[in-house]
């Protein structure tokens, strides 16, 4: 960031970014359902992490005077246990901070490759482009969610491996949109501007394509995490998601989708704070589209 | 437009080239093979399996083999179920699946664009909240959730529908599963329709319309829909995709024999030539479907030119 | 041009829905008030269809190319060996009607049933015997399972490749006699004949189809029950065989086998009456079944010990007696049978389970209370030099399963609360983690399980003997590997019984494997299956039950 007070200087770009963000804010702020849907993020976000340690559990912990019990405040299982009498309070937002935490992760690895490769193809254009925007078209065709499945089935369910996975499928929506934005952006006149006064290629793209998508990618992230975390529930569905004793919110609604007609508390605490969590991503995103996207709606 | 979608057509190859080659090469890395069993087989027999499977050929050799029976339509014998061929196993299967994705996506489309006008018709009123509402639902559901929950009300309570299976292939085997593979979709498809339709309601030409005093009904089927329908079809491809693999859940919870089935199967057996036929055939299958939205796409929308 | 396209999309939709048939529902009759099996209880009903759960698809239902309990099942209807094994009986006679062992114990002449009969109305005679036993232990045929015929003679030296099929000692002597004779006596020799690997195959057939005859239309076979249709991932049917022999003691005309691997989706189906039987049940749920299904759960003793493996090759287990007896003694098997497992499972002490003519081993500390485990376990652990400060850090591997994952993640617990070890449960899919067994180099603690292929103790021995392909714990005790040789020699059945009973001694002194608990069969049965009856190998023929009144 030492290179920032060069680039306010060089071009009128960060002064309108600052604008436009404070009309977002304002159009934000109006969307009832998309402010209490972002409350209902952070207040999730703050419960995963410091929830745990409002109980007497561990999250790996059996209870095995309380096998399978339904809610219960006596014994301070909130939620109730499991068939192993682990405490599902814990674990709910133990699987949350999991969930979480692949949805961002990933979200990110997906955004870091979507950027550099769309950035790179809208700038520099001509045959670059081609050949980069065919790889992607090639990417796309592919049914990477086969391949998914079979990363994780031959080779073990390695956190890391899911979030690199679920990165590597999700990038390729991201260099399409960042490679269409660029590509209207490259003829403004800032840009035109400082390729006059001899910037590096490189060095263009970081410091004034890249901020300029920041709307376009803000939108993306806020959608692309459920999607994700859908994803993991997924592969947790085949028995691919992530190890025991750690879980997550796929992992635990599937073992309560089991047991739903014997032990409904497996599945409703679990899959609430799953779907609610969607929604409020779904409408955050919406919400946020609708802010920074003055001509859509 | 003919020489428009041929030369599409022959751009798909090196995909389709690149797609096999990506799956056999993964598929072989994997550890373990197809006739590890926890009863070890004397080193004589498995010599013989291997051989009779051309798998003590150098790799290089082997996928050879492999690109020129696919160039003759064969996928090779099935390693896990002995009595038969692969291409056998997805002739059987396909058809199975076929049935069970297509019913769903028609519906999906049916459905969520109906759901979708109507929402975006009646814009805040109370049938737009319903019908978003109802759609987030379906969108944050897994629907391995949603399967299970369907069975236990629909089959063991009420004894309306079967739990699964396909019995004697009668329609009402289908029912659950066709809902359940479909909620995501309308889900997205209505939100999707919702969106564009309220954007092209607002466009100068649907004013004109309205200015010239034609009916409303006219002004939504004649004008209206067709190019609200853009951005659902360009969901086409992608919503393919999720039918496909949403249908290895389904058909799993289900019982229902289809290819999505084999897949994971085929890959915790290590039959390499199983896996290879499914994946070779779904991406066949979703490369085709992705060219024919593109197609539709270019069809509907007058503003796309075919270079 | 839309609506033209919306009404062609719904036209669609139908047909896809209606599909090609358009029968009516495979509807059951209803069930009224009338108790079941009507007044005497014995009433038959209508319709003799069973609907079974099966597990698995099977592989194959070629006899000699399939491995797996489903197939197993399947096999078992559709042919008979020369010997059946009866729940109450025990060995009886099959496609056999009698046979002689010669003094020596090596020698077996079979005699053929005059009216056995193939499913095409061929007869069954000691030739189709013979070409069976030889094309299961042939080379080409690729059979994963025909070392279960080592005791023949010179069986092993054919499936190595040294000797020709035709090398093998069966002979036909007429149409209706067949002799075997085998390397050295073998006690459970007439339980290895109801074994797939030993089925006949119909020559004709296998012949003009080669690799592809087991399919409908083209199988033959010589059991109660023929194929009558096979739709893969879905069901397979078979109908009554008119030919067999016993065809008037048959009641069931249809038997139906659903593969479904799930048993929570498999409970649902019998909740909703599309099975009759189920092939397992989910253990989780077991409280809840209790409660509201308690007369249909059948939970018997099953041949099978469940077992945590030791690599004895590696630190921290190798050379270190100890360390094994502290880890083995700080599991509570009455605890995990009770809370965990739930189904009457029975606590293993000893290694071998409740095998024919053999009497357990039962070691001192079964008497224990769980403290003076705990007590003896604690020193021991110090004995090994590991303290709470110092405590073990060790992996569990187990296959990817929920019931694995859940004993896994039990003991792991209790071993941490004894002792204070540190556990690292490490899942593997079946393949990868079979590999990883068998290589030794990874692993410490592995999750396994025997499930015995005849009725005899020495098929849960064998696997730890020093030479066998099986010895993932890689344990090598030369006297141990001696008892069994003597034992494999014995003719004497009490002289035989001792010698194993030696061997499984020194297993639970050395401890290569700590066992945990012996498998029950469990399973739903619908109250008008009538005359089930467990099996410990749970060999349930259909020919055996019937649909009562209901």
């Amino acid at each position: 960031m030492s290179a920032a007070p060069e680039s306010m200087a060089a071009t009128p770009a960060p002064v309108k970014g600052r604008s436009l963000w404070v009309d977002a804010w304002n159009v934000l702020r109006r969307n009832r359902a998309a402010m209490v849907a972002g409350a209902l993020i952070f207040t999730m976000a703050v419960l995963v992490v410091v929830g745990p340690w409002l109980s007497p559990w561990d999250y790996a912990q059996t209870d095995w005077d309380n096998v399978s019990i339904g809610p219960d405040w006596e014994s301070r299982h909130y939620f109730g246990t499991d068939a192993l009498g682990r405490d599902l309070f814990v674990r709910t937002l133990h699987g949350g901070r999991i969930s979480l935490l692949i949805g961002v992760v990933a979200t990110l690895v997906s955004l870091l490759i979507g950027i550099s490769w769309g950035a790179t193809a809208g700038y520099l254009g001509g045959r670059v482009d081609h050949v980069m925007m065919r790889i992607v078209d090639i990417l796309y065709a592919m049914p990477f969610m086969f391949f998914v499945i079979l990363l994780m089935v031959f080779f073990g369910r390695n956190i890391l491996l899911i979030f690199v996975a679920i990165g590597a499928i999700n990038w390729l929506d991201m260099a399409r949109i960042v490679r269409g934005q660029t590509l209207s952006l490259k003829h403004k006149e800032f840009i035109e501007a400082a390729e006059a006064q001899g910037v590096a290629s490189f060095n263009i793209i970081r410091r004034h394509i890249v901020p300029n998508l920041l709307g376009v990618v803000v939108v993306y992230v806020t959608l692309t995490i459920p999607q994700v975390i859908l994803v993991e529930s997924f592969l947790s569905f085949l028995g691919l998601g992530v190890q025991e004793p750690m879980t997550s919110w796929g992992a635990l609604v599937n073992e309560g989708a089991q047991e739903m007609g014997t032990a409904p508390w497996m599945l409703v605490f679990p899959a609430t704070f799953l779907a609610l969590t969607l929604f409020c991503f779904n409408f955050v995103g919406d919400g946020l589209r609708d802010a920074l996207d003055p001509k859509d709606r | 437009m003919i020489r428009y979608a041929l030369s599409r057509f022959l751009g798909a190859i090196p995909t389709l080239l690149i797609l096999v080659a990506l799956a056999f090469f993964m598929i072989r890395a994997a550890p373990g093979g197809p006739f590890d069993s926890e009863k070890a087989l004397p080193p004589e027999i498995e010599a013989n399996l291997r051989a009779a499977y051309h798998l003590d050929e150098p790799l290089v050799q082997q996928f050879g083999r492999y690109l020129l029976n696919l160039a003759r339509g064969d996928f090779g014998p099935s390693f896990q179920y002995k009595d038969y061929s692969v291409t056998e196993l997805i002739a059987a299967g396909f058809p199975v699946s076929l049935r069970l994705g297509g019913s769903a996506m028609i519906l999906a489309l049916l459905l969520g664009v109906t759901a979708g006008t109507m929402a975006a018709l009646r814009q805040n009123s109370r049938t737009d909240h319903a019908v978003m509402a109802v759609s987030m639902t379906g969108i944050s559901i897994p629907n391995f959730v949603m399967a299970p929950l369907l069975i236990l009300l629909f089959a063991v309570t009420l004894g309306w529908l079967p739990a699964g299976g396909i019995g004697d292939g009668s329609p009402r085997y289908l029912v659950l599963p066709v809902i359940s593979l479909a909620l995501p979709q309308i889900a997205y498809i209505s939100r999707l329709t919702r969106g564009s339709m309220i954007e092209v309601l607002r466009s100068n030409f649907i004013r004109t319309a309205r200015a010239q005093g034609l009916p409303e009904r006219t002004i939504i089927l004649r004008h209206a829909l067709k190019p609200a329908l853009l951005p659902v079809v360009s969901y086409l491809g992608p919503a393919s995709a999720a039918v496909i693999t949403g249908s290895v859940v389904i058909e799993q919870i289900f019982g229902v024999p289809g290819l999505g089935r084999y897949f994971v199967q085929g890959a915790l057996n290590r039959d390499y030539t199983l896996v290879m036929g499914v994946v070779v055939f779904y991406g066949a299958l979703i490369i085709l479907f992705n060219l024919l939205v593109d197609l539709v796409y270019a069809w509907l929308d007058p503003k796309v030119k075919y270079a | 041009m839309l609506r033209a396209v919306f009404l062609y999309a719904l036209a669609a939709l139908l047909v896809l829905l209606a599909g090609c048939t358009d029968a009516g529902p495979a509807g059951r009759e209803a069930a009224g008030n009338a108790p079941i099996g009507g007044p005497s209880g014995t009433e038959l009903a209508e319709r003799q269809v069973l609907h079974r759960g099966n597990g698995a698809e099977p592989q194959s239902l070629d006899p000699h190319k399939s491995e797996g309990v489903p197939e197993s099942n399947l096999q078992r209807d559709l042919y008979e060996g020369l010997t059946i094994d009866d729940p109450e009986l025990g060995v009886v006679p099959g496609a056999a009607e009698s046979w002689e062992i010669s003094p020596d114990g090596t020698v077996y002449t079979f005699r053929m049933r005059a009216n056995g009969r193939w499913s095409n109305g061929d007869p069954v005679t000691a030739h189709d015997f013979a070409y069976g036993l030889r094309r299961s232990v042939d080379p080409a045929t690729l059979s994963n399972y025909s070392i279960m015929l080592r005791p023949i003679l010179n069986a092993e030296k054919v499936i190595a490749g040294e000797l020709p099929p035709e090398a093998l000692g069966v002979r036909a002597i007429d149409d209706l006699t067949l002799e075997v004779t085998l390397e050295a006596p073998t006690p459970y020799f007439l339980g290895v004949l109801n074994h797939s690997a030993s089925y006949p195959v119909h020559r004709g057939t296998v012949e003009k189809y080669g690799d592809r005859w087991a399919r409908p239309d083209r199988l033959v076979s010589n059991g109660a029950y023929r194929l009558k249709d096979w739709v893969m991932q879905s069901h397979i049917v078979l109908e009554r065989n008119p030919y067999y022999w016993d065809n008037e003691n048959t009641t069931i005309e249809e038997v139906w086998f659903y593969p479904i691997e799930n048993q929570s989706i498999e409970l649902q189906r019998y909740r909703a009456d599309a099975l009759d039987m189920t092939y397992e049940l989910p253990f989780r749920q077991l409280a809840w079944l209790r409660e509201n299904l308690a007369d249909d759960i059948r939970i018997s003793e099953y041949l099978g010990i469940y077992y945590f493996g030791l690599n004895v090759t590696r630190p921290p287990f190798q050379d270190n007696v100890a360390l094994r007896r502290a880890l083995n003694l700080a599991i509570d098997r009455e605890l995990l049978t009770r809370q965990v497992t739930n189904a009457g499972e029975i606590p293993a002490y000893g290694y071998v389970p409740a095998a024919a003519y053999y009497e357990q081993v039962v070691p001192e500390w079964a008497d224990w209370t769980q403290e003076e485990r705990l007590a003896e376990a604690r020193r021991l652990y110090e004995e090994a030099g590991y303290s709470p400060d110092e405590p073990l850090t060790v992996q569990i591997l187990y296959n990817t399963h929920e019931n694995h994952r859940t004993i896994a993640v039990a003991i792991a617990s209790m071993w941490q609360d004894a002792l204070g070890i540190e556990t690292e449960l490490v899942n593997q899919e079946w393949k990868v983690y079979l590999e990883t067994r068998r290589t030794k180099q990874d692993t410490q603690v592995f999750r396994a399980g025997w499930i015995g292929d005849y009725n005899d103790a020495y098929n849960f021995l064998e696997i730890l003997h020093s030479e066998s392909g099986l010895n993932d714990p890689g344990w090598n005790n030369p006297r141990y590997d001696a008892l069994l040789e003597a034992a494999s020699r014995e003719i004497d059945l009490e002289r035989r019984a001792q010698l194993m009973h030696q061997a499984e001694q020194l297993v639970l002194e050395e401890l290569p494997v700590i066992p945990v608990y012996f498998y029950v069969t469990k399973r739903l049965v619908k109250p008008w299956v009538g005359n089930y009856r467990p099996h410990v190998l749970d060999h349930v023929q259909t020919k055996d039950l019937k649909i009562l009144k209901h």
